[in-house]
């Protein structure tokens, strides 16, 4: 069980809610990933398609709802949008994403900390999206983030745990959850970081962009099992030269 | 009759209501939506207690899909 801000979640998979075709194949993958936290954005309504209501499609005692700031370009847009949930009935957990640069969506680490700090301050659990920087990921624990959530390679890529050297040196040192999030692009992926030890993983786009999202769902279900299995089984070391798994001796009969 | 800006729009209104009257007018649910007037966030009972002046500027915000 994983618990973060006193909150236990059975499956270690999240889960975004962008990007999928239509709500009903939306709805079928979460359900089919196990997931019990997904993330939502914020916007402005539609006006010319008002009955299109994400809250009318998922429900909320089975979906555990983490509002992002997505979209947000520094501290102030950040936490404006965290109030805005907050007040859309949100709860008051955010994951904080504060990403200046629309063509690499990279967090800006100096306004993520400063945001970090207000949103504590104001009462709020955050979750930070960050570059896989492990001093960051210390300031952000002592600024009293509830998890910190390292990006394997940019939103979107699908280019798995780029990140892999640093992310493992946060795990390494973190005091709470570590939560892999962005760029997974394969149930592989999810299973190398569980393997390297991060407490869940978020995927979104490589589920709802999938040819079929509810397999896929199910793959990464099942991935990020694997690999929290193997984690807690222990993997054996890596090793740079070869050494046999069958006995060296009882050869003499060959020679 | 009376001219607000609703979601970056400028939108007659006919009569004097309520955010909450303009909301169901337009087909929402004031449960899923949050309103920011004037650039003040209301608290879900403001919506029915406040009522749209000339020249208020109104945003209307709900949850999306999202990563």
């Amino acid at each position: 069980m994983l618990t973060i801000a006193g909150k236990t979640f059975r499956s270690r998979l999240f889960t975004g809610t962008g990007k999928f075709s239509s709500s009903r194949i939306m709805e079928e993958a979460l359900l089919a990933s196990g997931s019990e936290m997904v993330t939502v954005a914020l916007r402005r309504v539609d006006l010319a398609n008002p009955a299109d209501d994400i809250m009318s499609v998922l429900d909320r005692d089975r979906f555990f709802f983490l509002p992002n700031t997505a979209g947000a370009r520094n501290a102030a847009e950040a936490v404006r949008l965290a109030k805005l949930a907050q007040a859309s009935g949100g709860g008051n957990w955010v994951k904080l994403e504060v990403t200046p640069d629309p063509r690499t969506l990279l967090p800006d680490p100096v306004e993520t900390l400063a945001a970090t700090e207000e949103l504590v301050k104001a009462g709020f659990v955050v979750l930070p999206y960050m570059n896989a920087d492990p001093i960051l990921a210390l300031r952000l624990q002592d600024a009293g983030a509830a998890a910190v959530m390292p990006l394997g390679s940019p939103i979107g890529t699908n280019q798995g745990v780029l990140t892999r050297f640093q992310v493992a040196i946060i795990i390494e040192q973190a005091r709470v959850p570590v939560v892999v999030d962005a760029g997974i692009g394969a149930p592989s992926h999810a299973a190398e970081a569980m393997e390297m030890g991060a407490d869940a993983v978020l995927v979104n786009t490589a589920i709802a962009v999938a040819g079929d999202p509810v397999r896929m769902a199910v793959a990464f279900a099942k991935a990020v099992e694997a690999g929290r299995e193997a984690y807690e089984a222990g993997l054996g070391a890596r090793k740079s030269e070869a050494e046999a798994s069958s006995p060296q001796g009882g050869l003499d009969f060959l020679r | 009759m009376m001219t607000i800006t609703c979601n970056g729009e400028p939108r007659k209104i006919e009569r004097e209501m309520s955010v909450e009257e303009l909301m169901r007018s337009l087909g929402l649910n004031p449960e899923t939506v949050v309103a920011e007037l004037d650039g003040r966030i209301l608290s879900r009972p403001e919506y029915a207690e406040t009522r749209l002046a000339d020249g208020a500027t109104l945003e209307l915000i709900r949850f999306v899909g999202g990563g």
